[in-house]
């Protein structure tokens, strides 16, 4: 067992020289139109409801303009881009959203594909299984944020209760009196709200795992772990990928746990809260939309990371090879 | 029969079909006609009011003066928060929402609303009866641009609201027997000798800014000047009394804090005020009634004097709070809110609100009427709350009134107000240096030079 097993590639039906001749067909053209057709008001309306809010961000940013003083509404080219870079607050507020992401996605990873693979062995009731692993991916964030602010709570809490013997922690103990404390509280709420998702979607990859080379291995003699980092894991890298990607991005968004546990006290701030903080409460939309077009870039480059990373090809991923 | 019966089956098939194309077409006509006059707004003999949460004040007087009228005012509750009622008016009526006609505006945002455009203007004669009737400082916190933009329902101001037990026998105590005044200093030392806690605001939130703003104005300074010139206005905190400010508060902070003071608002100092640990609390005119259903034993145990000074000598200035009713500047029924906004501010309605939420009116007029009872009509219950306030009482707010320090009117109020929490919270990390720091933020922040 010294190479990884992939799965074969199966050729694709729509290479080759067949494919030109098949395209101007009268019946495949007509195909194509009707598939335009259909396609076109869903286009429409993600123009609509995405293009152009996030062009006229774009072009907000470039001016200072407070909702309250239209009057005073200037143009100041990339002034508050520089504004936003140049700020600690920018940076610390970063610094906290990047940690978010790496520890949630990280330690969601970890969980999420042990439940994965209960899921995908387990013989005894499956579906009260499934179930149970899925239900607080079901609840709503900002119902199990505030779940959890109790739970963490000095007077209405368990936590402190239950786990006084680790050390450091003690029944007067303010979970969100202090920033690292108030961090570990918000995290525990997102890893435990989101990964269902992460292992529902390692679940989707494990299932495309052949049985056929597990038990090929197994006949080698591979042992488990061997089998696990050789054939399963290698076999499910684009699941991977996908949920790593999405978990990634969502986790970088962080808002609603934050909102509902600290609102940003301790310095737990977040990205998304800070543009929040500038749009919303402070109806800068200058300053807000520079912001905004900041956190939209970070994504886009992360998305772009995490594929170069996973060397997968999405498109493959989706069996259009 | 074999041609014609898939024909039939056809035939019906289709009138099927078309049966349920009608009725699709039907449900999607009634469903966006439900929709579409949801979004309309409101009836047409309606006139809505969004209010600040209260006890039933407004609806009161909201009932009172739609009797006989061809409209009939609604109340629609605003979030507890000032800072979220002032965020969800002024994106709808950016938004150019017409469904709201009249609105409580809390002082510090009248400007930035006025300023924005969001206030129907309020025509001359109406003004100059606002300006008779009511007392000077409600009028310069609801003037913008030398115009009054919005109508003063109830003024408000804080008072010094002290337990008898823990001053008795004290040399304080001896000085506020005699009605004479105290300081700062003086209160927080009683109180750290007793081992007690001094009950005031100081989340991060509008309210410790008014306790700021009133400390600073009572050693003579300032906040903020020069507002007309916009984000280049002067800031003042880099003062002496600025500096005389942080030290109460760093004072207060290190000898007599209670343990939740930085997320303290008007709820836990009162809370503290009422436990063991209570001995002085400065909060606003509705303290009196708190304790009457809960704790009767602390009530018979509260008295009441003028606001601390921060500098002994110098005459307090003490906060100024209230709610003004403005009218929207998208509402399709101006002239009608404006009599209605006539008829809520009028001095007896001023008194039936007072009898409901403990808010006191904004108009000497009020006061009268508060003093007798309230105006005809009004349940028993609201006429022994009005006439069970104490003369001696009654004065006291009029005369903090007289002498209260309204928050700095300028349209960027929420940016300065958002500057000083930032770099005043929590109250144990004021120090000597902080107004300082504060007054170059400020600056910055106003500039766009800093996040906040």
């Amino acid at each position: 067992m010294s190479a990884t097993l992939e799965t074969p590639k199966t050729p694709t039906p729509s290479a080759g020289h067949q494919k030109p001749r098949r395209d101007t067909s009268d019946r495949a053209v007509a195909e194509n139109r009707l598939g335009l057709k259909l396609v076109a008001p869903a286009v429409v309306i993600m123009v609509i409801v995405t293009a152009y809010p996030m062009l006229r961000a774009l072009y907000l940013s470039l001016f200072r303009y407070r909702l309250t003083a239209p009057d005073d509404k200037e143009f100041i080219g990339l002034s508050n881009y520089l504004t936003v870079l140049g700020d600690p607050l920018f940076w610390r507020d970063t610094l906290n959203t990047v940690l978010i992401m790496v520890i949630t996605v990280s330690v969601e990873l970890v969980i999420g594909f042990a439940f994965a693979m209960v899921m995908h062995r387990v013989i005894f009731a499956p579906g009260a299984i499934r179930t149970a692993i899925l239900i607080p991916y079901g609840i709503i964030t900002v119902v199990s944020a505030f779940s959890w602010q109790f739970t963490f709570s000095t007077t209405n809490g368990w936590v402190n209760s239950w786990f006084n013997w680790v050390p450091g922690i003690d029944p007067d103990l303010n979970w969100f009196g202090g920033h690292w404390t108030a961090m570990f509280a918000i995290m525990v709420s997102e890893i435990w709200k989101t990964t269902p998702f992460m292992s529902l979607l390692l679940l989707a990859g494990l299932s495309q795992v052949s049985e056929d080379m597990i038990e090929a291995a197994k006949v080698d003699g591979a042992t488990w772990t061997q089998r696990l980092t050789k054939v399963i894991l290698p076999n499910m890298r684009a699941a991977i990928m996908v949920a790593v990607l999405f978990r990634a991005l969502d986790a970088f968004r962080i808002f609603d746990n934050i909102f509902v546990m600290t609102r940003g006290a301790q310095n737990t701030e977040s990205s998304s809260f800070l543009t929040y903080r500038q749009v919303i409460e402070q109806l800068q939309l200058g300053v807000g939309s520079a912001l905004s077009v900041l956190l939209f870039l970070t994504v886009l480059l992360l998305a772009y990371l995490i594929t170069k990373l996973f060397r997968v090809d999405l498109a493959q991923a989706r069996g259009e090879g | 029969m074999r041609t014609t019966r898939p024909h039939r089956a056809h035939r019906a098939g289709r009138g099927a079909t078309e049966r349920r194309r009608f009725l699709a077409a039907s449900a999607t006509l009634v469903l966006g006609a439900t929709l579409l006059s949801a979004c309309s707004g409101t009836a047409d003999d309606e006139l809505v009011w969004y209010v600040n949460p209260d006890n039933g004040g407004q609806a009161a007087i909201a009932q009172r003066c739609s009797e006989g009228k061809p409209y009939t005012i609604k109340t629609q509750q605003l979030p507890q928060d000032a800072g979220q009622q002032r965020i969800q008016l002024a994106r709808r009526i950016a938004a150019g929402d017409t469904g709201i006609d009249l609105m409580s505006i809390d002082p510090p945002y009248t400007a930035e609303f006025a300023n924005a455009g969001y206030l129907a203007p309020i025509p001359e004669e109406l003004q100059a009866k606002l300006t008779e009737q009511s007392f000077d400082g409600a009028i310069k916190a609801a003037t913008w641009n030398d115009q009054v933009v919005v109508a003063p329902l109830w003024s408000n101001t804080q008072v010094l609201w002290y337990r008898k037990s823990v001053v008795e026998g004290t040399p304080v105590g001896d000085k506020l027997a005699a009605g004479e005044p105290v300081t700062w200093d003086e209160v927080i030392d009683l109180a750290a000798s007793k081992g007690k806690d001094v009950a005031v605001q100081a989340n991060k939130y509008e309210g410790y800014v008014v306790w700021i703003n009133a400390l600073v104005s009572g050693a003579g300074g300032d906040l903020v000047s020069d507002v007309d010139q916009g984000i280049d206005a002067t800031i003042d905190l880099d003062s002496d009394a600025g500096r005389a400010a942080a030290g109460v508060i760093a004072k207060l902070a290190k000898q007599a804090a209670p343990a939740d003071l930085s997320i303290a608002q008007e709820g836990q100092a009162t809370t503290t005020f009422g436990s063991d640990k209570g001995s002085f609390l400065v909060n606003w005119t509705y303290t009196w009634g708190n304790y009457d259903a809960a704790q009767p034993d602390v009530k018979k145990d509260m008295g009441y004097a003028a606001y601390p000074q921060t500098v002994a000598g110098e005459d307090p200035r003490p906060p100024y709070g209230g709610i003004g009713l403005g009218v929207s500047s998208k509402s399709e029924k101006k002239d009608w809110a404006m009599e209605a906004m006539e008829c809520l501010v009028s001095p007896e309605n001023q008194a039936v609100d007072a009898a409901y939420t403990g808010n006191m009116p904004a108009s000497e007029a009020g006061y009268e009427s508060v003093k007798a009872g309230g105006p005809e009509g009004l349940p028993q219950a609201q006429r022994d709350a009005l006439l069970a306030y104490p003369d001696d009482l009654i004065e006291l707010w009029k005369t903090s009134l007289d002498q209260s320090a309204p928050r700095t009117v300028t349209p960027y109020w929420s940016d300065i107000s958002g500057a000083i929490q930032s770099t005043w919270h929590p109250a144990s990390s004021v120090t000597e240096d902080t107004p300082a720091e504060s007054a170059d933020f400020i600056g910055r922040v106003l500039r766009g030079e800093d996040l906040l």
